[in-house]
């Protein structure tokens, strides 16, 4: 699993899911419907490391907001464990919890690792549709930078501009 | 897919850029570091015995990456290794860089910038320069556009380093390691 024949595709439907937020709140990929999300499945919370790809992305969400996309982070992790890993490194977006049955959206977008059970660290960006433009899946032990996200999101605006 | 290759050094080594060694030399490692970063810190450390092993073979180039949300303080000290290097030239900026990491535990977790501007006062600058620099703000675009350069060539985390244009995930904390990585990159 998770090798780069089994990560959907561009051009694919992006597959709804709803998955816990909070342990009190949830939330559905079709929430963002009309806005293009960028959807960033890692192993797990606290690797300890700073400057990692959670932070990076952290650091310049205001670049994702541009383009009016919304950054959700997705791992194996219980939502109490997101909690306490969000608030000690300050992300300013949402991590869902992949939790029960654990990696079942990963699995679905063929970026789950069975021999760690945890996702691989993948990068999705889908557009206002619902439908998968680009789509990238980082080699083991290497953080992906946000340059492929950037270059999907302003490919996306531009292919906009030119339908309007 | 995307056209270009990921981590790919965007723009290219210019003029605008902090570099030590020739010019012309058939290496070129460029660093994105945050100055408040420890593992930057330890690639600091590194750095000079590499540099010293492939002498004239290599420049190096620094760029500023600050992780502003996990490191408070490592906006001013890039604003303020510029501001030394407008008052003092390269020479300045690379001895502010090198005291700012030397010294790091000494101002990373200050709620001033008393010794910052110390630092930048034994680097060659007037510390009142730079605190007004600071104030104003004089060399924060400079920095940002360091950073979004960053984002923009791959970086993905610090320190994030570039062989001849091209993002380094191999280990740097070993000097054979770095340096057999970069004479790889040579031929």
């Amino acid at each position: 699993m998770a090798d780069p024949s089994t990560i959907l595709p561009a051009g694919t439907p992006a597959p709804d899911f709803t998955l816990h937020v909070t342990p009190d709140q949830t939330l559905s990929l079709s929430d963002f419907r009309g806005r293009p999300v960028i959807l960033a499945f890692y192993p797990n919370d606290f690797s300890p490391v700073c400057g990692d790809q959670l932070g990076l992305y952290n650091e310049i969400l205001a670049e994702f907001h541009k383009h009016h996309a919304e950054l959700v982070g997705v791992s194996v992790d219980s939502s109490w464990c997101h909690g306490a890993f969000s608030s000690i490194r300050k992300l300013h977006f949402p991590l869902l919890a992949d939790f029960e049955p654990k990696g079942a959206v990963a699995r679905q977008y063929g970026v789950y690792r069975e021999h760690e059970g945890t996702a691989a660290r993948a990068l999705f960006v889908i557009d206002g549709d619902g439908i998968i433009r680009w789509s990238y899946l980082s080699p083991v032990g290497v953080n992906p930078g946000a340059d492929g996200i950037l270059e999907a999101l302003e490919a996306m605006d531009s292919h906009a501009g030119a339908k309007a | 897919m995307t056209t270009t290759q990921q981590g790919t050094l965007r723009p290219p080594v210019g003029e605008q850029d902090h570099m030590l060694g020739p010019v012309d030399a058939p290496i070129t490692l460029v660093e994105y570091g945050d100055l408040q970063c420890p593992h930057c810190r330890r690639a600091h450390g590194v750095l000079p015995r590499v540099m010293r092993r492939l002498g004239d073979r290599m420049r190096f180039v620094f760029r500023h990456f600050p992780l502003t949300e996990s490191h408070p303080n490592a906006l001013h000290a890039a604003e303020a290794a510029e501001s030394v290097a407008s008052q003092g030239g390269e020479k300045a900026f690379w001895k502010m860089h090198d005291l700012l990491y030397d010294h790091q535990p000494e101002w990373e977790d200050a709620p001033d910038d008393a010794r910052i501007l110390e630092l930048a006062r034994e680097a060659g600058g007037d510390p009142d320069v730079v605190a007004t620099d600071l104030d104003t703000d004089r060399y924060e675009e400079r920095v940002k556009e360091n950073f979004m350069s960053g984002v923009r060539s791959g970086v993905n985390g610090t320190p994030t380093f570039f062989i001849n244009g091209r993002r380094f995930d191999g280990d740097w904390t070993s000097v054979d390691s770095f340096v057999a990585a970069l004479e790889a990159a040579e031929k």
